[in-house]
């Protein structure tokens, strides 16, 4: 059966695939950021994982209000990355995990998980902007990927325990995945933050500190707010930890903080990363 | 009309009071009904050759999406609040700050109303010790 080895959470600010076209990862500025993911590099490296399954939020370049799906798994032969709008360079394409994508929407519908699927999908820099942060530089992505995006735009948006679920069928899903192949998880954006209104700018170091510290081991712990009361804790884009939450529980039940990296501010942003790994991976370091 | 009448009228068309969060907007239907067009046109800004197209013409640009008065004035005065107050959605709304040059940086200073160093300002001061 398919291994879980763990995964990285991440901010996805726009910002970033910015400053990575401008090369400007060891300014002063960018550096703090940049520098927390010098141990997402070392463990990549030692894991290899085969494929990525990443939760994210589309920003209107795949999905827009005439159609909304609260929860859409992508289930194509590769994705591509377009035009924003706003400045940022295309990325290249990359490969989807198709077999195993239809794996999990089976699983995921059998569990009555009423998912939208998607054969034709573009990703936006909530995808590509981790993507260059786990892999740097290279020629193809080392991955093929799943991506399943949740609805943080459109209100009524899903719970965080709904999102929290949907991770652990994901997990279930992988487990049962017949394939030598592992598999590693992200989850994109956040944390606290603000873009629109008059209050934003806001930023809420204590709530995002009570994520990082209960996300790991007691993820169920997020699950006691409601999408809207995270949005008045976390900002109106902070919501954005829904995606981390159903990262969380896609990575299975237990897992072990191997670095965490938070820093205010990354363009509006207070950003974090946390990389969190699985009694799987272990096994793979050790046999390495 | 008697009681039950009135409790059954009461119960089936009274929504729930909304939750009000200072400063912020929830993206609800109400929203996104009354922001569809401005919305969509943003949407459209995906695409280079729209963006010259609103740029060359930009009153004709917002007619073809069919923009409300309220919404036409708010892009015309490049004001974000005015443009969620009719119903924009900051996601899309980030495709027409990125023709005018604008980052979210000088979008949240307009916002708040300070200068775009004090609002910079304001989120370094956010960081802990």
């Amino acid at each position: 059966m398919a291994q879980i080895l763990g995964g990285v959470l991440t901010s996805h600010v726009p910002a970033i695939g910015g400053a990575i076209a401008r090369g400007l990862q060891q300014d002063p500025y960018w550096r703090p950021f940049f520098d927390g993911f010098a141990p997402v590099h070392r463990w990549l490296n030692s894991q290899k994982p085969d494929v990525a399954v990443v939760f994210y939020n589309d920003h209107g370049l795949n999905f827009f209000l005439d159609q909304m799906p609260t929860f859409a798994v992508g289930a194509a032969a590769d994705y591509r990355n377009d035009d924003e709008g706003w400045g940022l360079p295309v990325m290249k394409d990359m490969p989807g995990a198709q077999t195993l994508a239809w794996h999990i929407i089976e699983h995921l519908v059998a569990e009555e998980f009423d998912i939208t699927m998607c054969q034709d999908m573009l990703i936006d820099h909530a995808v590509t902007v981790p993507f260059q942060l786990a892999w740097p530089g290279v020629e193809q992505w080392p991955v093929k990927l799943v991506p399943i995006a949740i609805n943080t735009v459109q209100h009524p948006l899903p719970s965080p325990k709904r999102c929290l679920a949907l991770g652990r069928a994901v997990a279930k899903a992988i487990s049962s995945w017949e394939s030598d192949e592992t598999v590693m998880i992200m989850g994109t954006g956040g944390l606290s933050h603000q873009l629109d209104g008059e209050r934003a700018g806001f930023l809420n170091p204590d709530y995002d500190r009570f994520c990082l510290d209960q996300i790991g081991p007691n993820p169920d712990a997020l699950t006691g707010h409601s999408a809207v009361d995270i949005i008045e804790l976390a900002g109106s884009q902070g919501i954005e930890i829904l995606n981390w939450i159903a990262a969380r529980g896609a990575m299975g039940a237990t897992v072990h903080e191997v670095s965490r990296n938070y820093h205010i501010p990354i363009s509006n942003t207070a950003a974090a990363t946390m990389l969190l790994e699985t009694d799987a991976a272990i096994c793979v370091a050790e046999a390495a | 009309m008697n009681a039950t009448a009135v409790a059954m009228r009461t119960g089936s068309t009274k929504t729930r009071a909304k939750r009000r969060i200072d400063g912020t907007s929830l993206f609800d239907g109400d929203a996104a009904s009354k922001g569809y067009a401005l919305n969509a046109m943003c949407f459209s800004f995906n695409d280079a050759a729209n963006r010259a197209a609103f740029v060359a013409d930009e009153d004709a640009y917002c007619a073809h999406f069919g923009l409300s008065p309220l919404q036409r004035a708010a892009v015309a005065d490049r004001n974000v609040l005015a443009m969620i107050e009719a119903g924009g959605n900051i996601y899309y709304l980030a495709k027409l700050a990125g023709i005018f040059g604008l980052s979210v940086q000088d979008v949240g200073a307009q916002q708040t109303g300070m200068g775009v160093a004090a609002f910079k300002q304001m989120l370094l001061d956010q960081a802990e010790g």
